[in-house]
């Protein structure tokens, strides 16, 4: 008892300071990499390529002065930010992130705690974090901040649903909501990426939405509403909403590793996973995590600085007229799909079983492409009137 | 239609989405690796990409003759036309009767940098320059007495011409 007290409390620790370093080079990274997408540099020159710049920035944002709208309601005011803070950074506690680790004490498992309701939790928590940017905009007693927080509001509900959706196929296939058990069930076959190449694609959809990237921005939308909900805050409060989207964007990353990319999985050899634990797996392991991890953090970079912002009724059309109705029919033809291998034909989860549903997955992302390829979703409002 | 006026053909029919992200995807990875535009100021003057024009008017130089002495007969002329009224001029007399400037002074601050002191020096003494960095410590720093003016070592500038107004 003792032993897990102590364990869980250096781990919190430790997972916390890192999420924390990572988000503030990610926001290094994020500048960086917008940079040089527009042939520039970005910032570079405080300490090596840049490095310290987010110290920098974090020093700046302490000596700021706090400002507080006359009209404001200072408890929410002050509470919102910190409701939307301490949500994106519990949801992480989870997921596990590397191989259990030998002691001479005992194993640990690489994960903050390995609750039984797993992605349920995260679930759950994260959509704790729109009433931080709701009451954010309400409180600020500012038309534009209120906006920004109506439409946080609107996207982040529907979205919820087919990311919702989405995971009820993982979770088919897993048998179970333990994100270790759902790593293990795809360390015995093929990632689900293949069985579940269509899910993997509409969460990732979603969780832009969730984590409102553009292009899915419309809360912040600087071009209309200025800077959206966050319009009135300043300082270290202005900050948490920063840290607080950066750290969503960590953990939607890590979960898109571990639904659907085998966690910390290293691919093409069972050494990680079978045998006695060793810190040397365990460090490997980290790394591939870290490595998948980052791959979904460039590409959440990659696509805010290449596509531009949705219209509110596209957002909405896409969200209740697309994602919605195709991750409900997938769910069905899934579900189908696992009964028939599982019941009928009588086989477990394995290469073979993943590869058939890869197989199925195949067809109907072909179709759903050519289906959105007729470019019926997503349309300029000149060309309706045109019609 | 008015001349070099760029007309885009827009889609008559509803377009695809799906295809023009993924063009814009690679379009944006592909920039990632291309040569940056950059020019990283203080380390880096890039003389082929960014000059300044021969006709900039910088901060002052008094031009010297072969003593070393300032061109500088304090005919007055310069605080006459200068419209900012930002040289302090005080002339003297040598024994030879030569006149001198006694004290040349020009506030930076104050001058607009019109150009019109070199234009009316009827010995080409003093002259705006092609120069363009200035900052300083302290702003009594920036009025310039004659010893400064004439140390400094910038290019002056050729001013507008009007018989060349193109500068070719």
């Amino acid at each position: 008892m003792t032993f897990f007290v102590v364990v869980s409390a250096i781990k919190v620790f430790v997972v916390f300071n890192l999420i924390m370093v990572g988000v503030a080079l990610l926001t290094l990274a994020e500048r960086r990499i917008c940079a040089w997408m527009q042939d520039r540099l970005g910032p570079n020159r405080v300490g090596p390529q840049g490095l310290f710049q987010p110290a920098a920035d974090g020093l700046k944002n302490f000596l700021k002065e706090e400002t507080y709208p006359a009209q404001a309601d200072k408890t929410l005011f002050t509470l919102a930010p910190l409701i939307s803070f301490v949500p994106a950074l519990l949801t992480f506690a989870v997921i596990p992130f590397a191989a259990p680790l030998p002691t001479p004490w005992g194993v640990v498992p690489m994960v903050v705690a390995d609750l039984p309701v797993g992605f349920l939790y995260i679930l759950a928590i994260g959509s704790l974090g729109v009433y931080g940017i709701v009451l954010a905009g309400w409180s600020s007693n500012n038309k534009y901040a209120l906006l920004g927080g109506l439409r946080a509001s609107a996207q982040m509900i529907s979205y919820e649903i087919s990311l919702g959706m989405s995971t009820v196929a993982v979770l088919l296939l897993a048998g179970n909501v333990t994100l270790s058990q759902v790593i293990a069930q795809q360390q015995q076959g093929a990632w689900f990426v293949v069985s579940l190449t269509l899910a993997f694609l509409i969460f990732m959809i979603s969780a832009l939405a969730e984590t409102n990237r553009l292009p899915f921005d419309l809360p912040e939308a600087e071009g209309e509403l200025i800077a959206g909900y966050h319009t009135e805050y300043s300082s270290m409060k202005f900050s948490m909403f920063y840290i607080a989207e950066y750290s969503n964007m960590v953990t939607a990353s890590a979960l898109m590793a571990t639904l659907f990319f085998g966690g910390w999985d290293i691919p093409f050899t069972s050494w990680d996973q079978s045998g006695d634990p060793s810190v040397l797996k365990t460090l490997a392991t980290l790394a591939t995590f870290l490595a998948k991890t980052g791959f979904f953090l460039f590409t959440y970079i990659w696509i805010r600085w290449t596509l531009p912002r949705f219209r509110y009724d596209q957002l909405m059309a896409l969200g209740w007229k697309v994602l919605l109705p195709l991750s409900l029919g997938y769910l069905a033809v899934i579900a189908t799909a696992i009964w028939y291998l599982h019941q009928q034909l009588g086989w477990s989860y394995g290469t073979p079983f993943a590869l058939a549903l890869g197989a199925v997955n195949l067809v109907l992302v072909v179709l759903v492409v050519w289906w959105l390829d007729r470019g019926r979703i997503v349309s300029g409002s000149m060309v309706r009137e045109a019609a | 239609m008015a001349i070099g006026v760029k007309v885009l053909k827009r889609p008559t029919r509803e377009t695809s989405y799906l295809r023009a992200t993924l063009k814009g995807m690679a379009l944006t990875f592909s920039h990632l690796w291309r040569p940056k535009v950059t020019m990283q100021y203080p380390e880096e003057k890039s003389a082929k990409d960014w000059t300044i024009s021969s006709r900039w008017r910088g901060t002052h130089r008094m031009l010297t003759d072969e003593q070393g002495r300032a061109k500088c007969v304090a005919c007055g002329l310069c605080p006459q036309i200068c419209p900012a009224n930002c040289i302090k001029l005080v002339p003297g007399e040598d024994e030879d009767g030569h006149r001198y400037p006694l004290i040349y002074e020009i506030d930076e601050f104050r001058c607009v940098f019109c150009g019109y002191c070199q234009e009316v020096c009827p010995e080409e003494a003093i002259h705006v320059g092609v120069h363009y960095e200035n900052s300083e410590y302290s702003r009594d720093r920036f009025v310039y007495d004659l010893e400064r003016l004439c140390a400094q070592t910038h290019p002056v500038s050729t001013l507008w011409d009007p018989s060349d107004p193109k500068g070719e």
